[in-house]
């Protein structure tokens, strides 16, 4: 009987630890709901900036991959329960989340904007500054944050559940503006776009594309871009803490696709602009 | 398990209690004054009436609480020149109206029916009998036919009650901040989900247990002397 339980717990230990060893087929969850960097295309399959750079990745790393779609909500304890490998989803590299997952360097970051409808009244919102890194204020980025704040006061504001730009708003806005939380960006634009919402938030290579299309030609960014204290140190693989070897491997591959411009490359054609991180 | 989640989750959640109860008894307020309506007009002989009420009654019950609500909600938003034309976008605008108006209309749905049944319930004889002291169609309704249908209504409208508690945990997907909306909330921001849904479910178990004792109540209350 105990040599049973003792088996019965060493196949548990196995098969609760995760570990994706070599030789495996390294799968690759993303959301499929965040164009441009992951996103389901017209004939139902994924597309977008992270689709083409994991299979850079892979080859790099000479690792075989697979990617799968899952729901952004609960991405993490999915992660933890063994059901994929890896996330690749947008995910920004931050302090909270270092404390449950790791991750691999940054390939890609986006400075945070607020977007309006163009008949809005918050339309004509200007700022002396354009950007505004929130890990060290100067006078002028600090002048420009109150202000923006001040614009915002006894708005509603929209944006996805789950993200740093929520974790922003809780911390800056949380007593002067109503926050308004979705499932997904898509529902956000929708409500924005019946200004049932009046500012939404979110990151700029998100709305950049979207500004070209129908659907987002009547929305425009105002204020400051936003980036680094609460929104972290860019967009990074997610990995369970006893994959580091695998984060690592990720990590090498990952710099030398932004050294020889392949991921500069790929971010211009989807986001429309450079995104990778230097 | 992390200790330091649960005892952030059950005051976070109970707060969003009222939310919750905002939402059941609001729309079982309405929801029954439409049910009543519906279920006279299901009973009516006249085909204007009663094609309607069917129609009604069908297209609630037979679809999914989750895609009455998304189409109230962005399905109105889409028509939000029309709606602000006829003054309905002011409402409209707001999740709270749409919530209320989707559970609403869905428990008139089911209510009707119960409430249905419990009319046909009421023996013919009573309603001679009551005829036969003089009583019109009004009074005939009010001192026999409703009371009867309502007792023998009670326990499947209990039933509703308690599936309505549940139901209102949709409305968080359209922004609301109910016990559900919270926890989702709680769990995204920890990344683990395990917390607070055990806080969520305990919460929604012990509202349906007071609820289900005060139908046992009223039951017992008028019951018949035949128990």
């Amino acid at each position: 009987m105990k040599k049973t339980l003792a088996s019965a717990a060493i196949a548990a230990t196995i098969l609760l630890s995760n570990t994706v060893f070599a030789g495996d087929v390294v799968r690759i969850a993303t959301e499929g709901a965040y164009p441009p960097w992951n996103a389901l295309n017209s004939a139902g399959q994924l597309e977008g900036f992270e689709i083409d750079l994991y299979k850079d990745l892979c080859e790099r790393a000479k690792l075989e991959c697979s990617m799968e779609q899952t729901a952004w909500d609960g991405i993490i304890p999915s992660l933890q329960a063994g059901k994929f490998d890896v996330i690749m989803a947008g995910m920004s590299i931050t302090d909270k989340r270092k404390k449950k997952i790791t991750f691999s360097r940054s390939y890609a970051s986006s400075p945070a904007v607020f977007v309006v409808n163009k008949d809005s009244e918050l339309a004509s919102f200007i700022v002396a500054a354009d950007k505004i890194s929130l890990a060290e204020l100067d006078a002028g980025e600090k002048t420009a944050l109150d202000a923006t704040l001040a614009a915002l006061k006894g708005k509603n504001i929209g944006v996805q559940k789950g993200t740093i730009h929520l974790n922003f708003l809780k911390e800056y806005l949380k007593d002067d503006a109503t926050i308004r939380t979705y499932a997904t960006q898509e529902q956000l634009d929708l409500d924005l776009q019946s200004g049932r919402v009046d500012v939404a938030f979110a990151a700029m290579s998100y709305w950049h594309p979207l500004f070209q299309k129908e659907e987002g030609e009547d929305f425009m960014a105002i204020g400051p871009g936003f980036s680094e204290g609460p929104f972290g140190e860019g967009v990074g693989l997610g990995l369970r803490k006893d994959d580091q070897v695998l984060a690592d491997k990720f990590s090498v591959a990952i710099n030398a696709a932004i050294e020889d411009g392949t991921v500069s490359k790929i971010a211009t054609k989807w986001f429309g602009f450079d995104a990778s991180t230097k | 398990m992390d200790i330091d989640i649960i005892k952030e989750s059950i005051p976070a959640i109970a707060q969003a209690l009222p939310v919750t109860l905002a939402l059941v008894s609001i729309s079982l307020f309405f929801g029954f004054f439409l049910a009543v309506i519906v279920a006279l007009g299901r009973l009516s002989q006249h085909s204007l009436l009663n094609k309607p009420a069917y129609l009604f009654v069908y297209i609630f019950r037979s679809t999914p609480l989750l895609i009455q609500m998304f189409l109230i909600y962005y399905g109105s938003g889409q028509f939000r020149d029309e709606l602000d034309a006829v003054g309905l976008w002011y409402f409209f605008k707001e999740p709270w109206f749409c919530a209320i108006l989707s559970l609403t209309l869905n428990t008139g749905a089911y209510t009707s029916e119960i409430i249905r049944g419990g009319i046909l319930s009421v023996s013919v004889g009573l309603l001679e009998a009551g005829k036969a002291c003089g009583m019109n169609a009004l009074q005939l309704f009010k001192r026999i036919t409703f009371p009867l249908a309502m007792r023998q209504a009670l326990p499947g409208y209990g039933n509703e009650v308690i599936l309505m508690v549940k139901s209102t945990s949709l409305a968080s997907t359209i922004t609301i901040m109910d016990m559900t909306g919270v926890y989702k909330e709680i769990a995204s921001e920890y990344f683990s989900p395990f917390e607070p849904i055990i806080i969520a479910g305990s919460f929604y178990l012990l509202l349906n247990y007071i609820i289900t004792i005060l139908i046992g109540k009223a039951e017992k209350k008028y019951a018949l002397v035949t128990r």
